[in-house]
């Protein structure tokens, strides 16, 4: 049965169950929230969204009051503006005043909120908390305790959406501060390092680990696509500045995932600009002519994987000899028949459908067995199968999306 | 476990009513009070030395224990009865004294240490012809009830002190269970709520609210299963009502909520009980096996068909968890915090399911309203507040205790009459009533009757039974200063207003006692209780203001003397008082400069003594040890 109500004057009306705050906000009357999210319960424990309903004693808060019949809603009373301006000001005399270097200056509920309350900086001698910043190791999530506003966002997303209930709250009072676990390091607590509460922290209290410094939301560029990880087929957005990825945002309006993401879609990116990331095909020495390689080479159109890049790639994969000590990684100055040579890709695919080729005519085709990507396509994947049972002629073909 | 239906009920009744007169009729019966209170006083030793006492006299008797009867300056009390000779109640009962109270009363000797609290007098009232028992305590000599009892009208607890808390057996002797019986076999439970709501019974918490009224709503809303449950999470400084009760007489509270499960047609309750009163604890379980046993709890409770079953969840001592929605989260295994209403208990409780929470007076008035009759009920106390209200009475009061008095009796009655005023010739300054979140009330609202809506008129609150009375020698400041910590230490952090709000104003408290404040203070301290007041999730923050906004209201001259004057006028903080000697008084015996904690009293003997400021530490000791009141408290410094 709908209910009508009236807010801010407004007549409305609403299916039945729906929130004061869901009721304006369908009928865009914007209430200030900060410890709401519609993607979680919710809890009224911030007092932003309070509002003054007739014929109710003190202020309600719209995120947990369900509109009923012929209620009158004001969002904008006098006793309602004052208890934001309250809650906003105490925020603050807890609170760092170092907007100018915080990460997520400019991206902030909580900044944006007392920007439009008008709240001044509450000069006081009181106690203030002096949390170790970033205590703990978590390669990932980053978390500055003293811009924690106890909302309890991270806490339910992490038990409502990600199903891990990493978080909680340890103490009481004044004294109430976000724990991992029963107050260990993250990753000892079960933390599988999503990100989730990252996303869904309304301040700087959590932020991306290796997108400190990068930029701030102002200077990057919101890119949406699609991660390239698993078959799920998450968006997300990339945060480009000057070329570069420097953050992953998880968005509200993402079709498959909304605003979920795992570790690999939220933080894997960084191999898109990583030194090591081969960007042309490579041909040991002994599969090509070696004519045409001297030529080639000579002329520019090839080049030699070089001792630099070479170095560069042992230290990510270093082999260890018996007695445990590292191996320096062989000086070419010379070719030898193992070199990699950057080619292009005739040449490659060329060496490839030769040896392909020529062990189905030796072996025949149970010698292949292929693995196929779950970053691909459905087509490439479509492709990759008639390739294996029709032309390779095997059925020893599967997937890595046993995720 | 048995079906007891209800003819056998009224035979356990009878059989439990013969064994009880036998008892208290034998040769000699001698009681112990064995609340904790009493066993904190040293009962525990009193109950060995009462036994080797009996056996040197040859005397084999039973000695019974009993629950508090409410005069904490007396413990440990006993009281022996010999067949054919009067009650005597004695106090300061510790065991190496019990020999001179045998002597006293069987040998006529003389006591010397030991004291007579009174002639303790069992009495019955009747009504609807069901009993309510409960014991009288009057002088030996003059045969009036004593001063303390005088003004007093035990219901709740009129079985404390009376029956052995851990015998059903008792219980059933002073018609226990009978309301039980009425109810689940007489009535139907709208005519149960209806009594209840009738007897204009309101939730004794605090709030107030009509018990019958919440059990309507309760059981108005279709949904099943429901719960009732029991707020035993007592956590008013100094307060002690509802452990007295579960320690003294559990059953009445276990009778209650099963009338009140079947009432709003709930199957299961919740006894939520702090873990700091093991004792009750103790005895609750004892009570709730006793009652399962005798088929009271269980299926097909006295063959109504109606099924009952009982938990205790044992709290884990956040005051915060009084709250009725912190302890519904406690009991689900949450952090105790609490949610905002709607939705109400009633509609959506624990595990989502309606709920009905009341506190344990509540419940323990049950029983009694539904065996005597709403009409008798509504008799007492007043027009919108009837039957007792039950007060922990402490502070700086002569007598203080556990006291229950008829709804509409004034304050000063309460004070003076029944706790016999303030001692040592000082006078009285305030009282707050309703604990930490209550308000404080001082001399000219002495003649305030004693209710809900009378003590609210008045700026405090009825609060679930704390009444803590002040002297001259209290300074207000430091006083809510004191209540404003507590909140501190309470608060559970969930929203802003109460969580910062609480700690700022103890800031500003704090700068106050110590003279490093400006009159503005006083502004910024009505501008942060607004905000609490108006913005906090649950009545721990929106109350918590009251007893500094109290303070202030009824005594801004001290709050302006800390503040300009840099002078506490009760001589009480610290930064602002500085102790000296008396030039004249000082004998030089220097008692004092031994006792000195921080060697900053100089002085030889037999000459005036002095005391060094800079070292001076404030502790005090120096006044408390001198006997020839050559010690001074000056403020301001």
């Amino acid at each position: 049965m709908p209910i009508h109500l009236t807010i801010n004057d407004k007549a409305i009306t609403v299916p039945e169950g729906a929130t004061i705050l869901e009721a304006a906000g369908a009928n865009g009357i914007h209430i200030p929230t900060l410890c709401h999210h519609p993607d979680l319960t919710n809890v009224g424990a911030c007092r932003m969204c309070v509002v003054s309903v007739e014929r109710a004693r003190g202020v309600q808060t719209a995120c947990t009051t369900p509109a009923t019949e012929g209620m009158v809603v004001n969002t904008m009373s006098p006793a309602v503006v004052e208890t934001r301006k309250f809650v906003l000001e105490m925020l603050l005399t807890d609170h760092p005043n170092d907007c100018m270097t915080c990460e997520v200056n400019g991206d902030c509920e909580l900044q944006d909120l007392v920007y439009d309350y008008g709240v001044k900086w509450p000069e006081h001698n009181g106690r203030r908390h002096q949390y170790e910043i970033d205590p703990d190791p978590n390669p990932f999530i980053f978390i500055d305790r003293n811009k924690c506003i106890l909302c309890g966002r991270c806490i339910r997303t992490c038990d409502e959406i990600q199903n891990r209930s990493i978080w909680s709250f340890a103490n009481r009072g004044f004294e109430s501060k976000l724990v991992a676990g029963a107050d260990q390091l993250m990753l000892d607590a079960g933390c599988e390092s999503c990100g989730q509460c990252v996303a869904y922290c309304p301040v700087g209290a959590l932020f991306d680990k290796m997108s400190l410094g990068k930029g701030r939301a102002n200077q990057a560029e919101k890119v949406r696509t699609t991660c390239g990880y698993c078959g799920v087929g998450c968006n997300f957005d990339l945060n480009v500045r000057d070329g570069e990825i420097v953050r992953v945002t998880s968005a509200h309006d993402a079709p498959v995932n909304g605003m979920a993401l795992c570790v690999k879609g939220r933080y894997g990116y960084d191999y898109v600009n990583h030194p090591d990331r081969l960007t042309r095909p490579m041909v040991r020495v002994k599969w090509l002519d070696a004519e045409k390689v001297a030529e080639r080479v000579e002329s520019g159109q090839w080049t030699l994987f070089s001792e630099a890049e070479q170095r560069r790639a042992s230290l990510s994969y270093r082999r260890t000899s018996g007695d445990g000590k590292s191996v320096a990684p062989n000086p070419q100055s010379q070719i030898s028949a193992d070199t990699f040579v950057k080619t292009d890709w005739d040449t490659a695919l060329n060496v490839v459908a030769h040896k392909f080729t020529q062990v189905k005519k030796e072996l025949g085709g149970e010698a292949f067995a292929l693995f196929a990507s779950a970053k691909c396509t459905n087509e490439e994947n479509f492709i990759f199968n008639k390739f294996t049972r029709q032309m390779l002629a095997t059925h020893s073909i599967d997937h890595c999306a046993r995720l | 476990m048995q079906t007891t239906l209800a003819k056998d009920l009224a035979e356990r009744q009878a059989l439990a009513h013969s064994l009880w007169q036998d008892k208290i009729q034998a040769d000699v019966y001698i009681t112990i009070g064995m609340g904790t209170c009493g066993i904190a006083a040293g009962a525990g030793d009193t109950v060995v030395a009462i036994q080797r006492e009996l056996d040197a006299r040859g005397l084999k008797v039973a000695i019974s224990q009993v629950g508090c009867v409410g005069m904490c300056s007396y413990e440990p009390m006993m009281e022996i009865q010999a067949r054919g000779r009067e009650r005597i109640n004695y106090g300061n009962a510790m065991a190496k004294y019990v020999k001179e109270i045998f002597r006293h009363y069987f040998d006529e000797g003389e006591l010397r240490k030991a004291v007579i609290v009174g002639r303790a007098i069992p009495t019955i009232s009747e009504s609807h012809g069901h009993q309510l028992h409960s014991l009288s305590f009057v002088g030996p000599e003059d045969g009036q009830y004593i001063p303390f009892q005088s003004k007093q009208l035990r219901i709740v607890l009129s079985n404390c002190g009376l029956i052995d808390p851990e015998s059903i057996e008792d219980y059933l002797a002073v018609d226990g269970y009978s309301a039980l019986q009425r109810a689940l076999c007489e009535m139907t439970p709208e005519e149960v709520i209806a009594e209840v709501l009738d007897s204009g019974l309101r939730g004794r918490g605090g709030g107030g609210f009509p018990a019958g009224l919440k059990w309507r709503f309760a059981r108005q809303t279709p949904s099943w299963p429901k719960y009732v449950i029991c707020n035993a999470d007592e956590g008013d400084p100094g307060a002690f009502m509802d452990r007295s009760v579960l320690e003294g007489d559990p059953h009445s509270v276990i009778e209650g909520m099963i009338i009140a499960g079947y009432a709003i047609g709930a199957e299961y309750g919740y006894i939520y009980a702090r873990a700091e009163y093991p004792l009750a604890i103790h005895r609750l379980n004892i009570a709730i096996a006793q009652a399962r046993e005798l088929g009271l709890l269980g299926e097909n409770i006295l063959g109504s068909g109606f099924n009952f079953e009982l938990q205790i969840k044992e709290g884990a001592g956040a005051f915060v968890c009084g709250e009725e929605t912190a302890l519904m989260n406690s009991i689900m295994g949450e952090r105790g915090q609490p949610w905002p209403r709607p939705p109400y208990p009633a509609v959506a409780g624990v595990w989502g399911q309606p709920s009905n929470v009341n506190n344990v007076k509540s419940y323990a008035y049950t029983p009694r309203i539904l065996r005597m009759g709403a009409d008798w009920f509504k008799s007492l106390g007043t027009e919108g507040s009837s039957g007792t209200a039950v007060f922990a009475l402490t502070g700086q009061v002569e007598r203080t205790g556990l006291i229950e008095v008829p709804m509409g009796i004034t304050l000063r009655e309460i004070i003076f009459d029944v706790g016999g005023g303030i001692g040592d010739n000082k006078h009285f300054k305030a009282v707050q009533t309703g604990g930490p979140l209550g308000g404080c009330l001082p001399r000219t609202y002495l003649d305030t009757p004693v209710d809900f809506d009378s003590l609210r008129a008045a700026g405090a609150v009825m609060g679930s039974g704390g009444m803590i009375v002040a002297d001259e020698t209290t300074c207000m400041v430091e006083f809510s200063k004191y209540f404003m910590q507590f909140v501190v230490d309470e608060s559970c952090g969930k929203c802003p207003p109460c969580r910062i709000g609480s700690t700022r104003m103890l800031e500003i408290l704090e700068r106050i006692t110590e003279g490093e404040s400006t009159l503005a203070d006083l502004d910024e301290i009505k501008r942060l209780a607004r905000g609490m007041q108006q913005g906090s999730l649950c009545a721990l923050g929106q109350l918590a203001p009251s007893p500094v906004l109290s303070v202030l209201r009824h005594f801004e001259d001290e709050f302006i003397a800390h503040i300009e004057d840099k002078e506490c006028p009760a001589c009480v903080c610290k930064a602002l008082i500085t102790y000296r000697v008396i030039p004249d008084n000082c004998t030089g015996c220097m008692v004092c400069a031994r006792n000195c904690a921080s060697d900053a009293i100089s002085g030889e003997k037999l000459q005036v003594h002095e005391i060094d400021p800079s070292l001076c530490i404030r502790c005090g000791l120096c006044y408390t040890v001198c006997n020839f009141d050559a010690i001074e408290i000056i403020s301001p410094r």
